[in-house]
């Protein structure tokens, strides 16, 4: 697909109605949506409940299959799948994080992990499903080591963060473990290659041109070199890091900051997802839902990223996450306040013709 | 007076007389009435202080002139003036506004809660906590802060 040359449009496919309180998380489940099996995308919520649902190959539209429930006694803030699609992580504001294992489709409860002193926040899997990260009110982010017969220890409780996180990202190739937080930063975290010893690497703040708000959310391109990350401060930061120099283990390579992104955004931007083939997404608390892509003009100062399309009233309320698919066919879902979720996909405009 | 108030003696002020909102006779009953000032005034002016037995209106921690509306943009903005620079309750009193005008606005509202300039000590860290959703949604699924908001509440749906 060409950026350039013509003018694009989020087209909503379907609105999945089913929670009755706001929708805070999304996961497309790995593997699903490519050579013949179906798309299948979780949804968690202040409902207490996480959604599964699965598109029919037969007519496309989205179904709820199933509904995880009577585990979590409070809001379920975030989930995420292991690589492998096998196993469900969902983080809770009642303090635990619960892992529930997909057997032929029926989702049955594994264990709950418990250990962080009120809300988890998020939660994130490694990219060999090996370790498993969470974060939340109490300050601290865990790593916790994936154990066979489902059985998880916590190697290393994370301290350096002045106030709440609310978000841990792994990185999408290396074991490093990224952090943001209300305190402003986005901590960066290496093992000493043990495994158990965990320090951070790296603080991105205001002083490296960081955010100078609340650090909502972050995301990597899928060559991992690049991080977009958005905050409160109205802003969303691209960052970049020569990761070959890191992974032929010569040496950290600190992140620094590429570009900022101001001015598209008047309200929190609680969301961004970076999409395969490089669509940055954006769900914000002004009920739309932005896209960006890289731009050629300006290479000469290095790499600048163009707004590809807003989509205005994209919900009725608040976007908390926007979620891009690895399907075939890419699709776009977003979470909002209003309780729904819908599926988007990006087009060029019908009716223009391609130059 | 109990001492361990944060402010003991709190300088009360005259309620201002209830408005009626237009002159009948000369009105569309069927036009959309936008939301105004006074509306959302009076959906706040009657939460009780969470220390005293006055309201907000009779403590001006609110008045109706620090109310930003924009209707056309689903738009408002509240700002709440402590009684005392160091008032710890000034978290509590902001969580009764956001919480008072989600359940009275419509949803598709947008609303910003924040104290005067310069009337608190600790101004940014208030503001800043006031406007986290998810704070302030991890706050509302604490029994403890919902019964005390309740409370605050409770007179100013009468």
């Amino acid at each position: 697909m060409n950026f350039a040359d013509e003018n694009f449009e989020l087209r909503e496919i379907q609105r999945l109605d089913g929670h009755t309180d706001r929708v805070w998380g999304l996961a497309w489940k790995p593997a699903t949506g490519v050579e013949g099996v179906p798309a299948v995308l979780a949804s968690c919520s202040g409902d207490k409940t996480v959604r599964i649902w699965q598109q029919s190959s037969v007519s496309g539209s989205f179904q709820c299959k199933a509904v995880l429930e009577e585990k979590h006694n409070r809001t379920v803030r975030s989930c995420a799948w292991s690589p492998s699609g096998k196993l469900l992580a969902t983080a809770s504001f009642d303090g635990t994080t619960a892992i529930w294992e997909d057997i032929g489709g029926d989702y049955s409860f594994v264990c709950t992990l418990e250990g962080h002193e009120n809300e988890v926040k998020s939660v994130s899997w490694n990219a060999s499903g090996s370790l498993l990260a969470t974060c939340g009110r109490d300050k601290s982010v865990w790593i916790w080591d994936v154990l066979p017969q489902n059985y998880f220890d916590c190697v290393s409780v994370l301290q350096g963060h002045t106030q709440d996180v609310k978000m841990v990202k792994w990185h999408p190739s290396m074991d490093i473990l990224f952090s943001c937080s209300y305190d402003n930063t986005i901590k960066v975290w290496a093992g000493d290659g043990d495994g158990d010893d965990w320090y951070c690497v790296q603080t991105l703040d205001e002083s490296n041109s960081g955010h100078t708000s609340t650090v909502w959310a972050l995301s990597f391109n899928a060559s991992g070199d690049k991080m977009v990350s958005c905050s409160d401060d109205l802003t969303i930061k691209i960052w970049d890091s020569d990761i070959t120099r890191t992974q032929s283990g010569e040496g950290y390579a600190p992140w620094t900051h590429l570009c900022t992104l101001s001015g598209y955004h008047d309200r929190t931007i609680f969301s961004v997802h970076w999409s395969r083939d490089g669509i940055i997404s954006s769900g914000a608390a002004d009920d739309a839902i932005r896209l960006f892509v890289e731009s050629e003009d300006g290479l000469v100062d290095g790499p600048t990223y163009k707004l590809l399309l807003k989509k205005e009233k994209a919900h009725e309320m608040d976007i908390n996450a926007v979620q891009w698919s690895s399907t075939e066919n890419r699709l776009l879902a977003s979470a909002s306040d209003d309780g729904t979720v819908k599926i988007w996909d990006v087009g060029p405009k019908t009716g223009q013709k391609k130059v | 007076m109990v001492s361990s108030l944060i402010n003991a003696n709190p300088v009360v002020y005259e309620k201002k007389e209830r408005r009626t909102r237009s002159a009948p006779g000369d009105v569309d009953e069927y036009a959309v009435e936008p939301i105004d000032q006074l509306e959302i005034f009076d959906h706040i002016r009657d939460i009780k202080d969470p220390e005293h037995p006055y309201t907000l209106e009779e403590l001006k921690v609110v008045t109706e002139d620090a109310i930003e509306v924009d209707d056309k943009h689903s738009y408002v903005r509240v700002t709440f003036m402590p009684t005392v620079e160091h008032c710890s309750m000034a978290t509590v009193i902001g969580l009764c506004l956001r919480v008072k005008l989600m359940r009275s606005l419509p949803p598709r509202y947008k609303v910003d809660i924040r104290v005067a300039p310069g009337t608190h000590a600790t101004e940014a860290a208030v503001n800043k906590q006031l406007n986290d959703k998810e704070r302030v949604a991890a706050a509302l699924e604490n029994p403890n802060i919902v019964d005390m908001v309740d409370e605050c509440l409770a007179a100013s749906y009468e």
